[in-house]
C-alpha cells in the first residue's frame, strides 16, 4: 500500500488521518489519539510493514526444520517450479496448507460461537435458565423438521400441535449432536438446493460432523500428512460447509430462536451516538448471548435509575462488530463503529465500559483504556488479555442476567471517574437494519402474498441486474472504509441489490447507505424504482459474520422462486469481502465458492507465491462447484468484476435482453401453475 | 412515490377498519348479536373473508372475529424520512381494508334489506340499479364463462367517468373485448352506471355491466365473485390464501381502473386488490407503481387518458384479448349476447310467432358454394318501415375436406348467440321457432340483413378452422322461400332428433372425456357417452366428438370403452384405465348409470345434482338456478360445494338438465322412476320429456307424481305425498343395500 512503500522516517512514524480513512469521525479520532500520544493501529500500519513472505503464503512453519519460505521471484518461474522446503513440499502444498488452516480457524471461530448458543439454547430447552426464552416459536418449529424433531403429535387419530418444551428439547439435543455426531452428515445440508447437495455428494465433501472436519484439517496439514493442494481443499471445502450450513447456521437460527428474528427497524451508526452526558457502554466481539442481557440490563429501570443516582441521564449502549450488528438487528441498538474504530470508541475519553467476548478484540484496547478511566471488561473463558488493567468477569449463561448488571453497574460506577477531556465526534448516520430471511419474504408482499418471487421478477426484468453480498471487515492496510463504500456504491449504481452483514454492514450505515433514501441518490433507475416500491434501502443489512448463513438461505429461496435456474451458481450474483483480514473471511470466502458463488476478495490474497494452487482456486473451482474464487484491489474493477460474472449469468438464463411483454390468453393462463 | 400511495392506503386502512368498528358497534347495540347476515343466497358465508380465513360469518356476533384480524392487519403509520419497507405493510392495509368494507355491506344489508336487489338486472325503471352480490346462481352460471375464457376476465370501475359519453366508450370498448365490467363507488356522487343509462345503455349481468353499489366498500362484490369462482370451479380450500390469491393473479385476469380523485379509501381497496394481482390504472395522477412481482406487470400506471385507458388496462394486466373484427356497422362480442330489444326500441323483427323464422346449416360440396358469399333473397332493412315484421330464413351451407354432416346440428346451434352478439340485435330460440328482433339504434348504424351472413361467416370459419374451409349464408325473406325452407328443415330435424335420440351407448364403442374444467377441478374428469352427455350441459357426444376432430389434442378425446365390466351400472375397463391415468391416480373407476354405487365425479359447473332421499326410497334432483331448500336438507350451492370439485360422492351426482329424461339416467338405480322431488321450474320445462321417457317405463303422466317445493322441502312433508299419489319408487326395491 502506499503508506507502506514510502521510506521509514526517524522519528515513530504516524498514519495521517486522511490517509487512514475516508471517514470523518475516525480522521478526527486519529488526530486526537496523535495530539494525546496514543498510537494506534492506523500508525502501527504504516511503522510496521506486513511480512512480504507470509503475504505469498508460502512460508511453511508446520515444523521445527523450517520455517521454510519458499518466495516466488518477481519474475515468476520459467519451466519447472522446483521450489521445495526441507522435506520437499512444495509451494502448492504450503500454500494450500496455510489456506486450509485459515479456514479451518474461521470455521472454529464461527462453530465455537455456534456451539455456545447451542449450548445455552440446550439450558433453556432444559429449563436451567430463567433469563433466556423462545421468543420466535415458530422459527423453532420452522426449523424443528430438519433436525428429525416432529412437529405434530398424533393423539386419538388427530394430528395435533405438539408441545413446544418437547420440540425445544428435540432440537437443542439434535442441534448439540451436530458437533460430534458420527456415521452421517449435517442436518442442515438438506436446505441448499438439490443440485447442490447433488454436487457434495458426488465431491465427497458432505461435512461429517463439526468438530471433526476441524480437526481433520488440523492432522492433515501436519507435517507430512497431505501434500496434494486439490486434496487439502477438498477437505478445505468440507471445512467451510461445515461452518457455513452447520455451525454458523445453527448459530443464527437459535438465536432467532431466543433472541427473535429480526425485522426492519431504524437505528444510527458510529461514534456519534455516544453521549456525554451519559454512561457510554460499549459491547464488541461476537456473541449475543452476553449482549442480550446487556441490552435488558441497560432498559431495566433498576440501572437506568442507579445512572441517574450517579449523575448521568441514562444508559447509553453501542456496540462494535459483530456484536453491535447482533442487538442492532434485534433491539435497534446503534453500532459505535466498525472493526478499525474500536480503539478510537475509547478515545473519545467518554466510554465507561468496554466489554468485550471473542473475535477481532485488539490486545491494545488495553493499552489505550489505560489513557482513560475506562472499564475493558473480558467475558469469556477463553479469552483474556495479559495486562493488569484489563477486569476479567466471566459470564456464565446460567446466571446470564446477574452478570448483565453486575458488569453495567461497574461501568455505572465508573462514571464519576470520567476525565474533563472528552470529544464525542458528532457524526452519525440514520439506517434501516434488521432484514432477515423471513422479513425479506415478507416485505416483498406482505402476509398473504409474501414471496422471494417479487424480487426474481425485478431481476428477470432488468430492474434489478443481479444480487451482490459484500461482506468482511476492515483491514490496517486498506483505506478504512474505502473499498467498501466505493464498491458497493458502484454496484448499486449499476442496479445491483446489496446484501450486506459483519463489519461491511456497519460501514455501509454510517455512510448512510442504509437509508431508503440512499436509493434516488446512489441507485441506477431500475434499482431505484424497486427501492421505492418495496421501500427498502438499496443495501440490506443481513446482520453478523455468522450471519453470512442468512444470504446462503436467502439465496437458496431466490433459487426456490423460481426463474432464475435450479441453483445458486445459476443466479446473477457475486460475493464480496473488499477489506477482509480475518481466517473467518476465508472460511466464509470458501462456503460460499463451494455453494455456486463467484467470490471477490479486495486487499491480496495469501495465495500469490503457488500460481498453480491460486489457479485452483481462481479457475478451477468454478469448474466443481460453478462458483470461484477472485481477488482485486482495486475497487472499481473489483465491482465490475462482480457485475461481468452477473452479466455472464443473465445471459446464461437468457435475461441478458429486455423482457417482452406477454399477453395472455386463457390456454397461456391455464398453462400457469399456480404456486 | 410508493411511499405516498403507501401511506394514503395505510391511512384509509385505519380509516376504513375504525369506520367500520364503530358500525358493527352500533349494529350489536341494535340487534341482537345472533341476527343472520349474509350476501343473500350463497354457500360461501362472506366470500373474501371465508376464502382468505376460512372464517364462517353467519351472525353479527361472527362479524367480530374478522374485525379484529382486519386491525391486527394493520400496520404502523409510515414515517416521513428514514421509514421502513413498506410494500408488505401497503399490502396488509389493503386487505385490512377489504376485509372491514365487506363486514360494512354486510352490515349495510342488515340495516337495508331492499337496498340491492340480488338480481342478474337492476330494476331500472322501478329506480333500483344497484344488484349488490352476486348470488351463487349467477355465480355458477357466469363463473363458467370466467373458467372457460368466453369472459377472458374484468374490468373493475371505480367512480365515474367526466362525462356519459366518456363512461360510454369506455365501457363499450370492454364489452367489446368481452370483460365483465364491475361497477363501484362515485366520484362527487357521480357513477359510472349512472352515465350508462344516461347514455342509453342497459346494464346488468346479460350485458355484462354490473352495477354493484355506489360505494366503494361494494368493489368488495368483485373480489368476493371472484374468489367464489376459484372454491367453486378451481377446487381452492378455504383459508388457502396463497393459493387462493394466486389462483386469481394466474387464472381471472382483473384490473381496476379508478376514475376520479383517489383519496385514501379507494388507495386502501386499490391496495388490497393488488394482492389479487389485480393492477390499477387511474385517469388522475396519483404516484404510480411501475415495478412487477405482485402482479405481473405494472400496479399502479396513473393519468391515462380515457381513449386509451381500455387498450393500456388490458397491456397492463398481460390479457391477450382476440377480438373478432367483423365488418359490420355495428359492435360485436359476447358481451352484448344478454342485451334486450325492448318494445320502444323496436324497429323491426322476424319470427316469434308474428311470421315464420326458420334456421338451417347444411353440408355442401367445395365446388357447390363461394366462400364468402352472402345473398339476402327478398326485400331486406331498407325496404322496412319501423314496427313492420318479415318472415327470415338462414340457409348456411358449409363447405370442408373434414366436414361432416354430424357437425351440423353442432354449427346450426352457434346461430343464436353468434347474432345475439351483435350489439343492438337480439336472438331467440332456435331451429324453426327463432325470433329476430331488430333494434333502432342498429338500424340507425346501418346494420342490413346481410351483416348477419357476414357474422356467421367470419365466425364459423375463425371458431371452426379445422373443419370449414367455405361459408356461403342466404337469407330470404319472401314467404314461400322462408315456407320451403323451414319445410326442408323440419324434414332434417326430424332425421337428426332420431338419429341422436335412438343412439345409445350400446351403439358405439368410443365415448369421449371432456376435461375442459380439469385445470379447475383437478381429479375430475367428465367422460360422454351417447346417453351421458357432459353434466354441464354444454357437451354432448357428438360435440366431443366433433370438438375431437376440430382439435385432436384438446380437451376431448376418444376413450375406448373397451370391456363392460358391470353392464347394468355402466363400468367400463377402457373408461376405468382412462380416468385412472387421466386424474392422475385420484379417482380409478366410477359407474355411468349410478349414483350410489362410485358415480362419476362432479366438478362446480354441472347443471344439476341429484342426491339420495333414503326414507322415500327415491332421488331428488335440483338445478344450478333454483335457490330454495330441498329435501336433502342442502340448497343447491351447498350441495355443490359438498361434492364438486372432482370428488365421487356416493349418493349424490351431477348432470345435465337433459340426462334425466334421457335412457340410461341412473338406470342401475332405477332410473328415471327413483325421481321423487324436483323444483318446479324444472320439471315444467322437462314435463314433456319425464312423461315420454316416464310412458317408456310404463308410468303415464310421470312428471305429475313428481313432487316440488310447492309440496314440501322435506322428506316428511313429501312423503305423504307420494304414498298418495302411488309413486313407483315407493315401491321399487330398496335403494341402499
Amino acid at each position: 500500500m502506499a503508506e507502506a512503500k514510502q521510506a521509514p522516517a526517524k522519528a515513530p512514524k504516524l498514519a495521517d488521518p486522511m490517509e487512514a480513512s475516508i471517514e470523518a469521525s475516525t480522521q478526527e479520532m486519529i488526530r486526537r489519539a496523535q495530539r494525546l500520544q496514543i498510537e494506534t493501529v492506523f500508525d502501527r500500519a504504516v511503522t510496521m510493514k506486513p511480512c512480504a513472505i507470509g503475504l505469498q503464503g508460502i512460508c511453511c512453519k508446520n515444523c521445527a526444520m523450517g520455517p521454510c519460505r519458499l518466495p516466488l521471484p518477481k519474475d515468476g518461474i520459467e519451466g519447472e517450479d522446483t521450489r521445495k522446503g526441507l522435506c520437499g513440499a512444495t509451494a502448492n502444498t504450503i500454500a494450500a496448507r496455510n489456506f486450509a488452516r485459515m479456514i479451518a480457524a474461521g470455521a472454529a471461530a464461527h462453530s465455537d460461537h455456534g456451539r455456545s448458543v447451542a449450548e445455552t439454547f440446550l439450558a433453556v430447552a432444559r429449563k436451567e435458565t430463567n433469563d433466556y426464552t423462545i421468543k420466535d416459536p415458530a422459527k423453532l418449529i420452522q426449523i424443528a423438521p430438519y433436525f428429525g424433531v416432529a412437529t405434530t403429535v398424533e393423539v386419538d387419530g388427530k394430528t395435533m400441535d405438539r408441545d413446544l418444551d418437547e420440540i425445544a428439547l428435540g432440537v437443542a439435543e439434535a442441534a448439540m449432536a451436530e458437533w460430534g455426531k458420527t456415521g452421517s452428515t449435517l442436518a442442515y445440508l438438506k436446505r441448499a438446493p438439490q443440485p447442490l447437495q447433488d454436487k457434495w455428494k458426488e465431491q465427497g465433501v458432505l461435512p461429517r460432523n463439526i468438530d471433526r472436519e476441524v480437526v481433520d484439517i488440523m492432522h492433515r496439514t501436519h507435517m507430512g500428512v497431505d501434500q496434494d493442494f486439490k486434496n487439502l481443499m477438498k477437505q478445505g471445502t468440507r471445512c467451510s460447509l461445515a461452518d457455513g450450513w452447520g455451525g454458523a447456521m445453527i448459530g443464527t437460527d437459535l438465536q432467532d430462536v431466543m433472541f427473535g428474528s429480526p425485522s426492519p427497524l431504524q437505528s444510527e451508526a458510529n461514534l456519534g451516538i455516544m453521549k456525554e452526558d451519559h454512561v457510554n457502554i460499549i459491547v464488541h466481539g461476537h456473541e449475543p448471548l452476553l449482549s442480550e442481557m446487556i441490552v435488558a440490563a441497560c432498559q431495566s429501570q433498576e440501572m437506568i435509575d442507579y445512572a441517574k443516582e450517579k449523575g448521568a441521564k441514562g444508559i447509553q449502549l453501542g456496540g462494535i462488530c459483530c456484536t453491535a450488528n447482533e442487538i442492532l438487528q434485534r433491539h435497534g441498538v446503534p453500532p459505535a463503529g466498525n472493526y478499525l474504530q474500536q480503539e478510537l470508541a475509547i478515545i473519545t475519553g467518554a466510554c465507561e465500559a468496554m466489554v468485550v467476548d471473542v473475535q477481532c478484540v485488539f490486545q491494545n484496547l488495553a493499552n489505550v483504556a489505560k489513557c482513560f478511566h475506562t472499564k475493558l471488561i473480558t467475558t469469556h473463558p477463553m479469552a483474556k488479555m495479559e495486562q493488569e488493567n484489563v477486569v476479567h468477569i466471566e459470564f456464565d449463561e446460567h446466571y446470564a442476567m446477574q452478570d448483565a448488571k453486575r458488569i453495567v453497574k461497574l461501568a455505572i460506577d465508573n462514571f464519576e471517574n470520567r476525565g474533563a477531556d472528552i470529544m464525542i465526534p458528532r457524526h452519525k448516520m440514520k439506517q434501516i437494519a434488521g432484514f432477515g430471511v423471513e422479513s425479506i419474504r415478507y416485505h416483498l408482499g406482505g402476509s398473504f402474498r409474501g414471496d422471494y418471487y417479487t424480487l426474481n421478477d425485478n431481476i428477470i426484468n432488468g430492474r434489478i441486474r443481479g444480487i451482490a453480498g459484500v461482506v468482511g471487515c476492515n483491514n490496517a492496510r486498506t483505506k478504512h472504509n474505502e473499498e467498501h463504500i466505493t464498491i458497493i456504491k458502484e454496484l448499486i449504481k449499476n442496479d445491483v441489490i446489496v446484501l450486506t452483514t459483519g463489519c461491511s454492514a456497519i460501514t455501509a450505515g454510517i455512510h448512510g447507505l442504509l437509508t431508503p433514501e440512499s436509493a434516488a441518490v446512489h441507485c441506477g433507475p431500475g434499482l431505484a424504482e424497486v427501492c421505492e416500491t418495496v421501500g427498502i434501502p438499496p443495501v440490506l443489512h443481513l446482520g453478523s459474520c455468522v450471519d453470512n448463513s442468512r444470504i446462503l438461505l436467502a439465496a437458496t429461496e431466490v433459487v426456490k422462486a423460481g426463474g432464475l435456474g435450479n441453483d445458486i451458481c445459476d443466479l446473477p450474483a457475486a460475493g464480496s469481502a473488499p477489506e477482509w483480514m480475518s481466517e473467518k473471511a476465508i472460511a466464509i470466502g470458501q462456503y460460499f465458492v463451494a455453494s455456486g458463488v463467484y467470490t471477490v476478495f479486495g486487499y491480496h490474497m495469501p495465495v500469490d507465491g503457488a500460481p498453480v494452487f491460486r489457479d485452483h482456486l481462481y479457475k478451477d473451482m468454478e469448474k466443481i462447484y460453478g462458483g470461484k474464487w477472485d481477488c482485486e484491489p482495486d475497487p472499481i474493477k473489483h465491482a465490475h468484476k462482480m457485475i461481468a460474472h452477473i452479466d455472464k449469468k443473465r445471459k446464461e438464463l437468457g435475461i441478458d435482453k429486455a423482457r417482452e411483454r406477454v399477453l395472455m390468453d386463457m390456454a397461456d393462463r391455464q398453462a400457469l401453475g399456480m404456486d | 412515490m410508493s411511499r405516498l400511495v403507501a401511506f394514503a392506503a395505510i391511512q384509509g386502512g385505519y380509516k376504513v377498519v375504525s369506520q367500520v368498528e364503530g358500525e358493527l358497534e352500533r349494529a350489536l347495540k341494535s340487534y341482537d348479536a345472533s341476527t343472520k347476515i349474509g350476501f343473500g343466497n350463497t354457500a360461501y358465508y362472506l366470500p373474501v373473508i371465508y376464502s382468505l380465513t376460512g372464517m364462517k360469518c353467519e351472525t353479527l356476533e361472527d362479524l367480530k372475529k374478522p374485525l379484529e384480524f382486519a386491525r391486527g392487519l394493520l400496520p404502523p403509520h409510515l414515517k416521513g424520512a428514514n421509514h421502513l419497507p413498506y410494500l408488505g405493510p401497503l399490502l396488509d392495509a389493503g386487505m385490512a381494508g377489504i376485509f372491514a368494507y365487506e363486514i360494512k355491506e354486510a352490515i349495510r344489508i342488515l340495516n337495508q334489506p331492499d337496498y340491492y336487489t340480488f338480481t342478474e338486472d337492476p330494476d331500472v325503471d322501478a329506480g333500483k340499479i344497484w344488484v349488490g352480490p352476486a348470488d351463487d346462481t349467477i355465480l355458477r352460471k357466469r363463473g363458467v364463462e370466467f373458467v372457460d375464457g368466453s369472459a377472458p376476465g374484468f374490468a373493475a370501475i371505480v367512480g365515474a367517468a367526466p362525462d356519459a359519453e366518456t363512461a360510454k366508450m369506455i365501457i363499450e370498448d370492454y364489452q367489446k373485448k368481452s370483460l365483465y365490467i364491475f361497477c363501484a363507488a362515485n366520484h362527487n356522487g357521480k357513477t359510472a352506471i349512472e352515465q350508462c343509462l344516461e347514455a342509453g345503455m342497459q346494464i346488468g349481468w346479460n350485458t355484462r355491466i354490473v352495477p354493484f353499489g355506489p360505494d366503494i366498500s361494494a368493489a368488495v362484490f368483485a373480489l368476493g365473485f371472484a374468489n367464489r369462482a376459484a372454491m367453486a370451479f378451481g377446487g381452492v380450500q378455504p383459508g388457502d390464501y396463497r393459493k387462493m390469491l394466486m389462483y386469481n393473479k394466474n387464472r381471472i385476469f382483473a384490473f381496476v381502473n379508478a376514475l376520479g380523485d383517489v383519496g385514501t379509501e379507494w388507495a386502501v381497496a386499490a391496495a388490497g386488490a393488488v394482492n389479487w394481482g389485480f393492477p390499477t390504472l387511474a385517469d388522475t395522477d396519483i404516484p404510480e407503481i411501475l415495478p412487477t412481482g405482485i402482479c405481473t406487470y405494472e400496479h399502479v400506471v396513473a393519468n391515462v387518458p380515457h381513449n386509451e385507458i381500455c387498450q393500456k388496462s388490458v397491456e397492463v394486466r398481460g390479457l391477450k384479448i382476440n377480438v373478432t373484427e367483423i365488418d359490420i356497422p355495428c359492435a360485436f362480442g359476447p358481451a352484448f349476447e344478454g342485451e334486450r330489444v325492448r318494445g320502444g326500441d323496436l324497429f323491426g323483427q322476424m319470427g316469434g310467432g308474428k311470421t315464420q323464422c326458420t334456421e338451417l346449416v347444411k353440408m355442401a360440396e367445395m365446388s357447390e358454394i363461394e366462400d364468402g358469399k352472402v345473398n339476402v333473397v327478398g326485400k331486406d332493412i331498407g325496404d322496412m318501415k319501423e314496427g313492420e315484421t318479415l318472415p327470415l330464413g338462414i340457409y348456411v351451407q358449409i363447405a370442408g375436406r373434414e366436414f361432416q354432416p354430424d357437425f351440423e346440428p353442432i354449427m346450426e346451434r352457434q346461430i343464436h348467440h353468434l347474432i345475439n352478439y351483435i350489439q343492438g340485435i337480439m336472438h331467440i330460440g332456435q331451429r324453426d321457432i327463432s325470433w329476430v328482433r331488430i333494434s333502432k339504434a342498429a338500424v340507425e348504424k346501418g346494420f342490413t340483413l346481410k351483416d348477419i351472413g357476414v357474422v356467421l361467416h367470419a365466425k364459423f370459419h375463425q371458431d371452426f378452422q379445422k373443419i370449414v374451409d367455405k361459408v356461403q349464408v342466404t337469407l330470404f325473406t319472401n314467404q314461400d322461400d322462408v315456407d320451403k325452407l323451414t319445410a326442408r328443415a323440419r324434414a332434417e330435424y326430424k332425421t337428426r332428433d332420431e338419429r341422436v335420440d335412438t343412439m345409445t351407448d350400446e351403439d358405439v364403442e368410443t365415448f369421449y372425456s371432456c376435461s375442459l374444467c380439469q385445470s379447475f377441478a383437478p381429479s375430475h374428469v367428465c367422460t360422454v357417452s351417447p346417453e351421458r352427455t357432459g353434466l354441464c350441459g354444454a357437451y354432448n357426444w357428438m360435440d366431443c366428438k366433433a370438438s375431437f376432430e376440430i382439435n385432436p389434442t384438446g380437451p376431448n378425446q376418444p376413450v375406448k370403452k373397451g370391456k363392460v365390466l358391470d353392464a347394468k351400472l355402466g363400468r367400463f375397463e377402457g373408461v376405468d384405465e382412462f380416468i385412472k391415468g387421466a386424474s392422475k391416480g385420484a379417482i380409478d373407476t366410477y359407474n355411468f348409470y349410478s349414483m350410489v354405487q362410485a358415480p362419476m365425479t362432479t366438478c362446480g359447473c354441472c347443471e344439476c345434482i341429484a342426491a339420495m332421499l333414503p326414507s322415500c326410497n327415491g332421488i331428488m334432483t335440483v338445478g344450478r338456478d333454483y335457490a330454495g331448500e330441498t329435501p336433502s336438507g342442502m340448497k343447491f350451492t351447498t350441495l355443490a360445494g359438498v361434492m364438486g370439485g372432482g370428488a365421487s360422492s356416493p349418493g349424490f351426482v351431477g348432470h345435465s338438465k337433459f340426462n334425466i329424461t334421457q335412457g340410461k339416467f341412473i338406470l342401475g338405480d332405477g332410473g328415471l322412476l327413483r325421481m321423487v322431488w324436483m323444483p318446479k321450474m324444472l320439471k315444467e320445462e322437462l314435463r314433456d320429456r319425464l312423461n315420454k321417457r316416464g310412458e317408456e317405463m310404463g308410468v303415464k303422466n310421470f312428471a305429475d307424481l313428481i313432487a316440488d317445493e310447492t309440496v314440501g322441502i322435506t322428506e316428511e312433508e313429501i312423503l305423504p305425498w307420494l304414498q298418495e299419489k302411488g309413486h313407483p319408487a315407493l315401491s321399487m326395491e330398496a335403494l341402499i343395500g
